[in-house]
């Protein structure tokens, strides 16, 4: 077991690393594996942890405050102190240099390949116990944004950690009879996308059900500004099959979101009018968003609602990124009817074009 | 012009100045008239600019007279469309006009549908041995026509095959029977092209109405890269020259086009070496049939040919030989286009609803791979190979009549209608056997003279888009088939035209991408060769045979044509973007005008 890495980088992760990365990070891998790219890091992994608790002494020192609350499992107050010194334990205690010297290469190592000192991340935890039911159990919704500098990647990681001991994770391992020693724990480092560009995609047309067309609007900056409504984006319509950008209509794009000076949260501001009413992407890069949006699909075998981001610090095409995605509600629930009117073979169908007089669309493909 | 949504009755346009008598130019069932004045003035007609934009000839109203039988019977008495019959003309101050037929009682249509899918049905069960039998077929027809000798008439006949030979008949006889074998023949190809083409387009209209249906966005040019077949022989010409071009640098001839595209001083320069000459074996090898290639539609005798005029061909070779010593390859590649259009089809299928709809999508899209070698590659025979040869046969007889004194140039006798023309030859072999003297020479000339004046001003004349009322949706599937014409182009038409100071021009979609760069407008092939590189071509039409200037260009603009139009297929086929049919690119835009053309919305933005 020794030779288990500290660090994992995401493009490494997948399903089979589970034990290592936790669920979210594999899940992140197994995408990357499928061409979807998403911002780049790393795993801390669970050996990490675990060394942790070995090395630090700490493993030791939990075992003795949880024992006693396996005679009350109900509790409620001793849980939360019980909580409570755990959580200031694994706070104070120095992490091994070994571990310490990992994530801070991991760490460089990144701000490198992004061209960027002190790069913002986000420190998320990940959890290995993905069969149990209740997600919350291992502090999964642990999640830290706009992290600069290995000290404070350090710091976050280690609160990661103790995000598996909050009183509610430790009562509903008391009451599942789960040994507390069998849960580790991973942590997720990805870069902030510094989105140039960010939007929204449907894997259909959502004005008319067409699944062989992926539409996506997008404004400058990150995609808060699209996703909440306050610009009026550019859309794009692209067909899936061919790539062939269908529609491009630009709209008047006033403001726009960008992490401040500080990189600590993300600012709103005016968007020089030079930019404001030009498409904010090339046909190139509007292909590259739909192919990712298509990946997706295939990847969850349904239609998806995707945000997406175009990061500056990275090179085209890994700068296309996938931040969110969720699946699409509207026409994907409607059940799937089939277009045919009448029975019969092609003849029958050639008969009937004919009666009804030739579908007036034709030579309708330019827009409206 | 037009008021309410009403285009004028054909009764109420009036004759343009100067125009007085241009009736005489066409036979009497051809223009509109009192006797049939309250058909007439019951449809609504509209002008095909898509095959005769120009004012009609007298003598090229053969195209026009030959397809209007044959399209129409075809329908009518072939295989009885259910709602259809033909397509009606009469030309108008010069212009055709044409309306399509409908079924006059609706109650008929159900009995129709019975023979219908018992004949059309037969056609599309056995489509490739009738379309083997076809080709064979119309290069017969090709082979007679040229088989056809247009005698001179000699100062006295010949000792051997007339009077020894007891021939009892001679070049008077033998003159007017050429004349009406190659009428005939005309009319004979005609026959053919509409033989398979209704039911080929029906079939491929069925399956884009379905692909449609399903897809909402999918576009024209999609449908057709799903149908359209991997050895198409329209684009053969096109590599015949590649090939000629690849022979031109292994000869070590290539710089012949370095120096000059001169069609004279190449030939002339090739002829001095045993090289040389080895290439000229070689474009001899290609010319029969494949330089049979009209540089316009083929319906006028105006469009020549590559065998008539190697200015485009030798335009395309200079501008082959550069891509070759760059290291590009021109070869067509054939198994990537199959494996896409294969890929394309599978996945179109996968996105289908139900299985039902797979199924049906499948089988429909087979029959409309079925037909669309018939589509694509019928115009090569009839307009393409056919017309070249007829017009030159016409024009042989065009020689007799000049030699006779009946014009003073061959072209002359194109603005005779080929009644008239036969009645000079009746004339002529009347004269010539009884050696006495023909009116024709004091009788053609100075009529001649006349019919050109009135021709340059009917030329400037904008014909009416349309004439009648219109109906309020176009179901006619005739129409909408073959010309393109929907609701909404008939609403276009209605809008005024050229007004305001608008920068941009709609047309359809033909080819997607975007490009921009200057213009170039080209109103004829002679004009061609000043098309220089990265240059944006704007013209009245294109046709398969310009194709050849397409690597120097960014993009094309199109006056006239519709998606089906050879433009768009050549188009897609080069990856150019292509808006097509915007109506008045060639009057709006001007040479060196920056241009942007978006050939996935069909819109063309000037820049300047």
């Amino acid at each position: 077991m020794d030779d288990e890495p500290y660090i994992l980088w995401l493009d490494d992760c997948d399903r089979t690393s589970m034990s290592l990365v936790g669920g979210k990070c594999a899940s992140l891998g197994d995408m990357i594996k499928a061409n979807i790219n998403v911002p780049p890091g790393f795993a801390v992994t669970t050996a990490a942890y675990r060394d942790f608790l070995v090395e630090a002494g700490v493993g030791q020192e939990i075992q003795k405050i949880l024992a006693p609350l396996a005679a009350c499992p109900d509790d409620v107050e001793a849980t939360e102190k019980a909580s409570l010194t755990i959580r200031q334990l694994m706070g104070s205690s120095p992490i091994p240099a070994k571990i310490e010297d990992s994530i801070c290469r991991a760490y460089q190592e990144l701000c490198g390949e992004c061209g960027v000192a002190d790069l913002p991340v986000a420190v998320r935890s990940s959890a290995t116990a993905e069969d149990l039911p209740d997600a919350s159990f291992a502090g999964q919704q642990d999640t830290t944004l706009w992290v600069r500098s290995a000290g404070s990647v350090m710091i976050r990681t280690a609160i990661c950690w103790s995000s598996l001991f909050t009183a509610r994770a430790i009562s509903y391992r008391v009451a599942m009879g789960f040994p507390h020693d069998k849960v580790l724990i991973s942590v997720g480092v990805q870069k902030m996308a510094n989105a140039r560009v960010a939007g929204v995609m449907f894997t259909l047309n959502p004005s008319n059900g067409d699944r062989s067309t992926i539409a996506i609007d997008a404004s400058w900056g990150l995609g808060e500004s699209v996703v909440s409504g306050m610009v009026t984006p550019d859309n794009f319509l692209v067909n899936r099959i061919t790539k062939d950008v269908i529609r491009r209509v630009a709209s008047p794009k006033l403001l726009e979101y960008i992490p401040d000076a500080e990189g600590q949260k993300a600012v709103v501001m005016d968007v020089p009018p030079e930019r404001q009413t030009a498409l904010c992407m090339t046909d190139e890069e509007v292909q590259a968003v739909a192919i990712l949006g298509e990946c997706l699909d295939v990847y969850y075998h349904y239609p998806q609602d995707i945000e997406w981001a175009l990061d500056r610090d990275l090179p085209f095409p890994r700068n296309i990124v996938a931040l969110q995605c969720r699946p699409e509600t509207v026409w994907s629930r409607k059940p799937r009817e089939s277009i045919i009117r009448q029975k019969g073979g092609p003849l029958d169908f050639v008969v009937a074009n004919l009666l009804a007089g030739v579908r007036t669309g034709l030579n309708h493909s330019r827009e409206d | 012009m037009t008021t309410n949504g009403r285009f004028p009755s054909p009764f109420e346009v009036p004759t343009p100045e100067g125009c007085e008598g241009w009736k005489d130019l066409y036979p009497y069932y051809y223009v509109f008239s009192e006797d049939r004045k309250e058909f007439e003035d019951k449809r609504f007609w509209f002008q095909d600019s898509m095959h005769h934009p120009e004012p009609l000839y007298p003598f090229d109203t053969i195209t026009c007279e030959s397809w209007w039988v044959a399209l129409g019977q075809n329908n009518t008495r072939v295989f009885i469309v259910p709602p259809a019959l033909g397509i009606d003309q009469r030309v108008l101050n010069g212009y055709l006009y044409i309306t399509a037929l409908p079924v006059a009682n609706p109650d008929d249509i159900p009995a129709r549908v019975g023979h219908f899918m018992e004949r059309a049905g037969y056609y599309f069960q056995n489509w490739d041995r009738l379309y083997a039998q076809w080709v064979k077929k119309a290069e017969d027809t090709i082979a007679e026509l040229k088989a056809i000798k247009v005698p001179d008439l000699p100062e006295m006949e010949d000792l051997e095959t007339v009077v020894r030979a007891g021939r009892g008949i001679t070049s008077a006889y033998d003159l007017v029977v050429a004349y009406d074998r190659a009428i005939e023949n005309m009319y004979k190809i005609w026959q053919l092209h509409f033989e398979f083409l209704n039911l080929g387009y029906a079939a491929y209209l069925t399956f884009y109405g379905f692909c449609k249906n399903a897809f909402p966005d999918i576009s024209d040019q999609t449908v057709a890269k799903l149908v359209s077949g991997i050895d198409v022989i329209l684009f053969r010409p096109d590599e015949e020259l590649k090939r000629l071009s690849q022979a031109a640098i292994d000869l070590g001839m290539a710089g012949v086009f370095k120096k000059t595209i001169q069609p004279d001083e190449v030939l002339a320069e090739m002829g001095k070496s045993d090289a040389g000459k080895k290439w000229l074996d070689e474009l001899e090898k290609s010319k029969d049939p494949w330089f049979y290639f009209s540089t316009g539609t083929g319906f006028y005798h105006l469009h020549r040919s590559w065998i008539d005029d190697l200015t485009v061909p030798c335009l395309a070779i200079r501008g082959y030989i550069e891509k070759i010593e760059k290291g590009e390859t021109l070869l067509r590649p054939t198994a990537e286009i199959r494996k896409e259009r294969d890929r394309l089809a599978a996945e179109y299928t996968a996105l289908m609803p139900t299985d039902e709809d797979k199924k049906a999508f499948q089988e429909q899209l087979g029959l409309a791979r079925t037909v669309f070698p018939y589509v694509e590659n019928h115009n090569f025979y009839v307009e393409h190979w056919h017309h070249t040869v007829f017009w030159n046969k016409m024009r042989e007889f065009g020689k007799v009549l000049v030699k006779n004194g009946f014009f003073k140039e061959v072209d002359d006798m194109f603005y005779l209608h080929r009644f008239e023309v036969q009645e000079a030859l009746y004339d002529l072999i009347g004269a010539w056997g009884s050696g006495g003297e023909a009116r024709g020479p004091r009788y053609w000339p100075a009529i001649v003279e006349k019919r050109k004046a009135l021709f340059e001003k009917l030329k400037n004349y904008a014909p009416p888009p349309a004439l009648g009322e219109p109906p309020e949706v176009v179901t006619e599937p005739f129409t909408i088939m073959l010309w393109g014409i929907t609701t909404d182009s008939i609403k276009r038409w209605l809008q005024p035209q050229g007004t305001g100071d608008s920068k941009q021009l709609t047309g359809f979609a033909g080819s997607p991408g975007l490009a921009e760069g200057p213009a170039r407008v080209i109103t004829s092939v002679a004009e061609l060769k000043d098309v220089q590189l990265g240059e944006i071509l704007v013209c009245p039409i294109t046709t398969p045979s310009w194709a050849p200037v397409f690597p120097r260009i960014k993009a094309t603009v199109t006056d006239i044509g519709g998606m089906m139009s050879h433009a768009a297929i050549v188009c897609r086929e080069y990856g150019l973007p292509a808006v097509i049919g915007t109506g008045f690119g060639t009057k709006t835009i001007k040479t060196g005008q920056r241009l942007r053309v978006d050939g996935t919305s069909g819109v063309v933005t000037m820049l300047d």
